[in-house]
């Protein structure tokens, strides 16, 4: 398999960080498999993991009485899963599944917060990457609400 | 046959006088969109290029601009795809094979598919933006081996709102990459679930050799060329299929005015370059 700090550099979250940095981050990282239609994760619980997708694809779903699960996106290769455990109180939103099986790398985040409040520039490394990943997430959600496809009756 | 669509030859009629079309078939796609094709009364094809439009109308109910959704080699059979969305395309919608439609055109100005070869081509549609792309995916398929990558980037609100669902496998076997997300699912959707433009991210595309036939609801295409733009596609590689109220289809009663053009004469495909100066223009 390839080395960790390979496969962190080579993802688009990470990709530019000082090789130091993302010995840091490797360090806290270790690969995991996942069956499909496995949860990965719930929502409520504790946000101290966040996943690097080598393959496979996570279903993230939110359940609502009366509606049962709905999913919300999915997230594929090279995609990041979670960013619940940059702000307290660190709590996961929405619950994960993985629709075929997937090949992760799962990262301690509670150990990677320490690592950030030790070093400034790691912290702020990372927050500039999520921060813009974050952006695109927000951006595609404000469509969605949107609902472009939705019934716009005219004239027709 | 109804009263007021004159006996003339499909093809060659006159203008602003609608031609007799029988409705051959009528498949459903959605719930609320329906494929019909017709053929011309006369038996005459109507010679047409991908992305353009016909208006289509069923007898007092008036007339509303459609794009043709067939193949532009075998004009002989004009299909159109058409959501039931007002009085006008609820009436076209409840035709029955046997049924009798008007049709005038084809107009407008189409894909420039001649222009793009050589070119990896992307497809990107939104909801029943598909339709005025099948022509093109049809036309680009038939010519395979003149284009580089051709991908299809095709969103849409839910599962049981793609168009043409049946139809992409086959596509797909004939040298397309088809990617296709819906807005929102339920656990049962093995597919992705997202905005389209993510899918151009995911497409892994060289921007460079790009060329990109876009259409769906105007905010879906300036999300999807934004992203382009971002993705280092040229400003003069986009191509867009925009909509206003189009009327006589003919430039002359100018109801699809948009800036310094007519949607009906100008339109309905532009050059991104051409059209993005009006399209944030609120009044418009």
């Amino acid at each position: 398999m390839q080395a960790l700090d390979e496969l962190i550099s080579a993802s688009p979250v990470f990709g530019g960080m000082q090789e130091k940095h993302l010995k840091l981050i490797a360090d806290c990282g270790r690969p995991v498999e996942v069956d499909a239609d496995k949860y990965l994760f719930h929502a409520a619980g504790v946000a101290d993991t966040f996943w690097l997708i080598r393959t496979g694809t996570i279903a993230l779903e939110l359940h609502g009485a009366g509606r049962g699960a709905v999913v919300i996106e999915t997230l594929h290769d090279g995609e990041v899963v979670g960013w619940s455990w940059l702000f307290a109180p660190y709590r996961l939103q929405f619950d994960g599944r993985a629709t075929e099986p997937c090949s992760l790398v799962a990262f301690d985040a509670a150990r990677l917060r320490a690592k950030c409040d030790e070093d400034h520039e790691l912290g702020y490394q990372l927050m500039q990457r999520f921060a813009s990943y974050m952006a695109v997430a927000l951006m595609a959600t404000r469509m969605q609400l949107l609902d472009v496809y939705g019934d716009a009756r005219a004239v027709r | 046959m109804l009263a007021q669509y004159a006996d003339i030859p499909a093809g060659v009629s006159a203008a602003t006088v609608p031609a007799p079309f029988e409705v051959v078939s009528k498949c459903q796609d959605t719930p609320d969109t329906y494929t019909f094709e017709l053929r011309g009364r006369s038996g005459h094809a109507l010679q047409f290029l991908p992305g353009q439009c016909t208006m289509l109308s069923r007898g007092g109910s008036g007339e509303v601009p459609i794009s043709i959704s067939g193949d532009p080699d075998e004009p002989e059979r004009l299909w159109h795809t058409v959501r039931s969305l007002g009085l006008r395309t609820a009436a076209i919608c409840a035709s029955e094979p046997g049924d009798v439609l008007g049709v005038r055109g084809p107009w407008g100005q189409p894909w420039p598919v001649e222009y793009l070869e050589g070119s990896d081509v992307v497809i990107a549609a939104g909801g029943i933006g598909l339709a005025p792309l099948r022509s093109a995916i049809l036309w680009l398929l038939a010519r395979r081996q003149r284009y580089g990558r051709l991908v299809l980037l095709y969103g849409a609100r839910t599962p049981d709102q793609l168009v043409y669902a049946d139809q992409l496998r086959a596509w797909q076997e004939r040298g397309l990459e088809v990617l296709v997300t819906v807005d929102s699912a339920g656990p049962e959707w093995l597919g992705n679930v997202g905005v389209v433009t993510k899918l151009a991210r995911r497409a892994a595309l060289d921007a460079p050799r790009t060329a990109v036939l876009c259409c769906g609801p105007e905010v879906m295409m300036r999300f999807m060329v934004d992203t382009l733009l971002r993705l280092g596609v040229g400003t003069e590689r986009i191509h867009v299929s925009m909509e206003r109220n189009m009327q006589c289809g003919i430039g002359h009663c100018g109801h699809c005015q948009l800036g310094p053009t007519l949607i009906c004469k100008d339109g309905p495909v532009y050059r991104w370059s051409k059209i993005q100066p009006w399209i944030n223009v609120k009044e418009l």
